[in-house]
C-alpha cells in the first residue's frame, strides 16, 4: 500500500507528462474566462485516462482504481476542473454503467465512455434535493415499452458536454428511496435540453449546467439496474466518486504546497529566504504532514475497492479529511505568498477557490461524516 | 522499413552535478528518463513507419533499469525493444559504446535506417550515432530537421546556425536528429500498461559475439582527467563600426582603459 507498483508509477508518470505540457500551461487562462477546453479534455480521454480502470473488453486498459486515482491526482495538480471532468465521467457515469449495466449499455456506452470518445455526466442533484437525495422530483412514468421522464437537475458536471447521462427520476413516489430509478440519456433525445450554465466560484474550467427533461421519451432499455434500484446505484457511485473528489483535493493540495515551498525558498525578506523563519518552516511541516496522512487515506480507500472490500467509510473519511486538509493547505499557501497569494499572477488563490467545493460536492462534509458516524456506530 | 532508434536513458536534470573525487556524474537521487532528443528520435520513426509502413526497434545499451528507458518507447508505439546490457559492457566510452551498439544492430537483421537523437544530455558528445555508422560502414547524416524518404533514397534538411543543408544519400543510413524535427507523442495508457508487461530481451556481450577488446573499459581509450563545471562565461561584447579601423580602434581604446594593454 505504500509502494506503487509498477503500473502505478507508469501511469502516474503518463499522467504527470500530460498535465505539466498540455494542461498546466493554459489552466491560468480557462479559470479567468470560466472555459472548458473539450479539444484539450479529448487530448487527456484520447490517451486513455478515463478507460484506465475498466476492463480491456470495454474498452479499458485493465488497471486499477489506484492507477486511476493517481492519473486524476496529477491532473488536478494541473487543473481541477479539467480533473473533475475526467472524475465525473469514470466514477459518476462509466461505473454505474460498468458496474450495474447489461451487457448491450455497456457495449454501446461504457465503450465509447472508456475509449474517451464520448464524455458522461450524472444528474441527481435537484433545488430540492441535494443531501437529501431522495426528495427527487424528477419522474419517469411508465408507458407501454417507455419511461416519460420529466424534471430536471442542477449543478450537473459536464452538463451540456456529455453525449451519456445517467440520470435518476421517480419511478413510484409511495415508496421514497426504493421508489427512485436510473437511467441513461443521450444529448439530443427528444425532450432534453439545458438550461443555464453555473457562474461558480473555483474548478472554473469544469462545465456546470442544468439538465431539463419535458416528456423525454426513453425506451425500457435505458433503464439502468432494476426499477426501483436507483438509490442504491447512486449512494454506490457516489462511495466511489468520493475518492475520485478526495483525489482531486489532494492534487489542489499538493500543487498549492509545491507553489508555497518554491515561494518560500525564494523569497527573501530582510536579508534571508522566508523558509528560514521558524514561523513558515512549521506552516509548511504541517501542510506537509497533512497531505502525506490524506494521500495515505485516499490510496486506502482505492486499494480496498481494488481488493473488492467494503470502502464506503473509507471512501467518506477519504473525501473528508482531503478535502478539509485541501481547504487548509491551499489558504496556508496563500499565507505564505503574502499578496502574491492573493493576486491572479500566482495560482494560489486559485487553487484556494478550487478547493472549496471539494468540501461540498458528491456529499458535502456533513453528510460524509453521517456515512462515517452511521458506520461506526452501526 | 525496418527503423532502428537508439536511445539511452539519462538523469532527469539539465544541471548534472559531479562527483569531484570520482569525476563521474552523481545519479543518487536523480529520477531517469530518456535522452529527450532520443524521444523526438522516436517520434521520427514512428512518423515516418506510419508513412511507409515496417517496423520500428529501440536499442539501448546500459544498466538492467534501462529497460524503464525503452518501455516508455514501447508505450509510444514502438514495435520491440532490445536492451543491451553485461558488466562488461561497464566504463564503455563513446567508442566502445558505438561498437556494442552496433554489433547488436548487426544482430537484428537487415536495418533501412538507424535513427539517434543528435546527442545526450549528460555526456552532449555526439559521437555514438557517427560512431555506429562508421562501424557499419553506412552514410550518416547529423542534425537532421527533416527527413524525407523516397524509395531507397534519404533527403535529409541538415540544420546549421543560419539555415539548413540539404543532403542526399542512400538507405541503409545514420541519421541523427535535432528538437525542431518533431514533438514526441505522449504515450497512452493502453500502450504504457502493454509495455509494461513486455519482458524486454537482454542481450549480453556473448549474445551479440563482441570482441571483449572492444567493449566496456579495454575497449575504451578515451581518459578523463577531470570533469568539473565549467565557469559561467560572461558575455562578450561585439564592437560594431563602419569600418574595421574604426571597430580596431575602439577596441584599443577599451583596452587601453581597462588598462589591459
Amino acid at each position: 500500500m505504500f509502494e506503487l507498483t509498477e503500473d502505478q508509477k507508469m501511469m502516474q508518470k503518463v499522467a504527470r507528462d500530460f498535465a505539466e505540457k498540455q494542461v498546466a500551461p493554459g489552466a491560468e487562462e480557462r479559470d479567468e474566462h470560466e472555459a472548458f477546453s473539450r479539444p484539450l479534455y479529448d487530448e487527456m480521454v484520447g490517451l486513455g485516462l478515463s478507460g484506465i480502470c475498466f476492463p480491456e473488453q470495454y474498452g479499458g486498459a485493465d488497471g486499477d482504481v489506484r492507477c486511476y486515482i493517481l492519473a486524476v491526482e496529477e491532473i488536478c495538480k494541473a487543473d481541477s476542473g479539467i480533473g473533475i471532468s475526467l472524475s465525473a465521467t469514470v466514477s459518476l457515469c462509466a461505473w454505474p454503467i460498468f458496474a450495474y449495466g447489461t451487457e448491450e449499455q455497456k457495449k454501446k456506452y461504457l465503450v465509447p465512455l472508456a475509449e474517451g470518445t464520448q464524455m458522461g455526466a450524472f444528474g441527481l442533484t435537484e433545488p430540492g434535493a441535494g443531501t437529501d437525495a431522495a426528495s427527487q422530483q424528477t419522474v419517469a412514468v411508465r408507458d407501454g415499452d417507455n419511461y416519460i421522464i420529466n424534471g430536471s437537475k442542477i449543478f450537473i458536471t459536464n452538463g451540456g458536454e456529455a453525449e451519456v447521462y445517467v440520470i435518476f427520476a421517480m419511478t413510484d413516489k409511495s415508496k421514497g428511496v426504493k421508489g427512485i430509478t436510473a437511467f441513461i440519456l443521450e444529448k439530443g433525445m427528444p425532450g432534453f435540453t439545458f438550461g443555464k450554465k453555473e457562474h461558480k466560484m473555483g474548478i472554473r474550467s469544469s462545465q456546470t449546467m442544468e439538465l431539463i427533461f419535458q416528456d423525454v421519451k426513453v425506451p425500457v432499455s435505458q433503464m439502468l439496474g432494476k426499477e426501483g434500484e436507483g438509490f442504491k446505484i447512486a449512494m454506490s457511485t457516489l462511495d466511489g466518486g468520493r475518492i475520485g473528489v478526495a483525489a482531486q483535493a489532494l492534487g489542489i493540495a499538493q500543487a498549492a504546497f509545491d507553489a508555497a515551498v518554491k515561494y518560500s525558498k525564494e523569497r527573501v525578506q530582510f536579508g534571508k529566504p522566508i523558509s528560514a523563519n521558524q514561523a513558515i518552516s512549521f506552516m509548511i511541516a504541517d501542510m506537509a504532514t497533512k497531505i502525506d496522512a490524506a494521500r495515505l487515506l485516499v490510496y486506502r480507500a482505492a486499494a480496498l475497492k481494488d481488493a473488492g472490500k467494503p470502502y464506503s467509510k473509507e471512501a467518506a473519511m477519504a473525501k473528508l479529511f482531503a478535502s478539509d486538509i485541501a481547504m487548509e493547505v491551499t489558504t496556508d499557501a496563500v499565507q505564505i505568498l503574502g499578496g502574491y497569494g492573493y493576486i491572479r499572477e500566482y495560482p494560489t488563490e486559485r487553487y484556494m477557490r478550487d478547493a472549496k467545493i471539494t468540501q461540498i460536492y458528491e456529499g458535502t462534509n456533513q453528510a460524509q461524516r453521517l456515512v462515517i458516524g452511521g458506520a461506526v456506530l452501526r | 522499413m525496418e527503423i532502428v532508434v537508439c536511445v539511452k536513458q539519462v538523469p532527469d536534470t539539465t544541471e548534472v552535478k559531479i562527483d569531484p573525487v570520482k569525476n563521474t556524474l552523481i545519479r543518487e537521487g536523480v529520477p531517469s528518463i530518456v535522452n529527450p532528443f532520443d524521444k523526438i528520435a522516436v517520434e521520427v520513426a514512428l512518423q515516418l513507419k506510419e508513412k511507409h509502413g515496417g517496423k520500428v526497434r529501440v536499442i539501448s545499451m546500459g544498466p538492467p533499469q534501462a529497460a524503464d528507458a525503452l518501455k516508455e518507447c514501447l508505450a509510444m508505439g514502438a514495435d520491440e525493444a532490445v536492451l543491451v546490457s553485461d558488466r562488461a559492457f561497464g566504463g564503455a566510452d563513446t567508442l566502445a559504446t558505438a561498437y556494442a551498439l552496433s554489433t547488436a544492430i548487426e544482430k537484428m537483421g537487415p536495418v533501412d535506417l538507424i535513427l539517434c537523437g543528435k546527442q545526450a544530455i549528460d555526456g552532449d558528445t555526439a559521437q555514438v550515432g557517427p560512431g555506429i555508422a562508421e562501424n557499419l560502414g553506412i552514410p550518416q547524416i547529423t542534425y537532421a530537421a527533416k527527413i524525407e524518404i523516397t524509395g531507397d533514397t534519404l533527403k535529409v534538411d541538415r540544420e546549421h546556425e543560419d539555415g539548413y543543408e540539404v543532403m542526399e544519400t542512400k538507405l541503409p543510413a545514420m541519421v541523427t536528429v535535432v528538437k525542431s524535427i518533431a514533438e514526441p507523442r505522449f504515450p497512452t495508457v493502453k500502450g504504457t500498461m502493454k509495455a509494461n508487461r513486455t519482458q524486454i530481451p537482454v542481450w549480453t556481450a556473448a549474445d551479440i559475439n563482441a570482441d571483449e577488446k572492444r567493449i566496456g573499459m579495454p575497449g575504451s581509450p578515451t581518459q578523463v582527467r577531470r570533469i568539473f563545471t565549467p565557469k559561467q562565461r560572461v558575455q562578450g561584447e561585439l564592437i560594431q563600426e563602419d569600418s574595421a579601423q574604426k571597430a580596431v580602434a575602439v577596441l584599443m581604446q577599451k583596452l587601453s582603459d581597462a588598462k589591459i594593454i
